[in-house]
């Protein structure tokens, strides 16, 4: 089993890296982007038998850090 | 009096921490992020500055969960001293002992400057030996050093008086020019700034070393 995580910042969180990207795709040219978020995706290989609740709780322990980003978990 | 300071993979401030430790009278024991205790009697734990693991995944998120870190943890719940500097800031909010994150600085840019610091409280051991006002050159290193915090605890730090430092020109963003935060105890501090950087006229500022004597002082007495 395989499980993808996608972590991103929260919503109101200022995402300085975002900004910066957003700004470069407008150098080159691409009009009408509003806005840019960048997150992280994280492939999880399982052993049989490992829950999507174990996952969620990997990432509540390490894999988010939920004062500034949210989460979704997506078994593969 | 008695002090650790925790040695990570990628830490590179952890001798300039032990350094200004024993200057001010203590007596330092390096122990390495793989011990699962820390040696009898310490009053005081260092987590110094560096890269610890790298900043792989996020700043503090690795050396944060690693078996030291849970004796840290212990030590602090127990009323122990811990004093987290830069990368130590970031591992002591990923261990939840301080509130809030830090994030990658607004301007995106590493940056390796002295900047001017205020001091909000003296109502802790760290901050005893100066007076609030006072402004100390402190240097910054950091590519992640942007505080930032719900507005409920940014509330809760202000009315518990436990905003130690605060930038008097803020260099990466951090909200309400953040630089140091007490725990609600008042014997955990994290500061992104180097008050190790700081403890000698040798090395620019000797304004640091005042945190040094006063912690010692109180450990000391206690």
């Amino acid at each position: 089993m395989k499980a993808r995580v996608h972590v991103m910042l929260k919503d109101g969180v200022l995402d300085p890296q975002g900004e910066a990207v957003r700004h470069a795709l407008g150098t080159l040219g691409f009009d009408g982007v509003n806005g840019v978020r960048q997150g992280k995706v994280i492939e999880l290989d399982l052993a049989d038998g490992t829950t999507e609740a174990d996952v969620n709780e990997m990432c509540e322990r390490l894999l988010a850090n939920t004062v500034i980003e949210r989460y979704t978990v997506e078994i593969v | 009096m008695k002090a650790a300071v925790i040695v990570f993979p990628g830490s590179n401030c952890d001798r300039d921490l032990a350094v200004a430790f024993r200057a001010a009278g203590m007596d330092v024991t390096m122990v390495w992020h793989k011990d699962t205790g820390l040696p009898d009697g310490i009053d005081l734990v260092g987590i110094p500055g560096g890269f610890s693991f790298g900043d792989y995944l996020r700043c503090g998120a690795i050396a944060a969960r690693s078996p030291i870190c849970r004796a840290v943890v212990d030590h602090a719940h127990a009323g122990g001293y811990v004093l987290g500097i830069c990368n130590g800031f970031q591992v002591l909010t990923e261990t939840g002992l301080l509130p809030g994150a830090l994030m990658r600085n607004a301007g995106l840019r590493f940056i390796c400057k002295t900047t001017p610091l205020e001091v909000v409280t003296d109502q802790s051991d760290f901050t005893a030996g100066y007076g609030v006002g006072d402004t100390l050159n402190i240097p910054i290193a950091h590519h992640d050093g942007n505080y930032t915090a719900g507005a409920d605890v940014l509330a809760k730090l202000s009315d518990e008086d436990r905003i130690a430092f605060r930038y008097r020109d803020n260099p990466n963003g951090s909200v309400g020019d953040i630089a140091g935060v007490l725990s609600s105890n008042r014997r955990v501090l994290g500061l992104m700034p180097h008050p190790e950087r700081a403890a000698e006229d040798a090395q620019g500022s000797a304004d640091g070393a005042a945190m040094f004597r006063a912690l010692a002082g109180a450990l000391a007495d206690a």
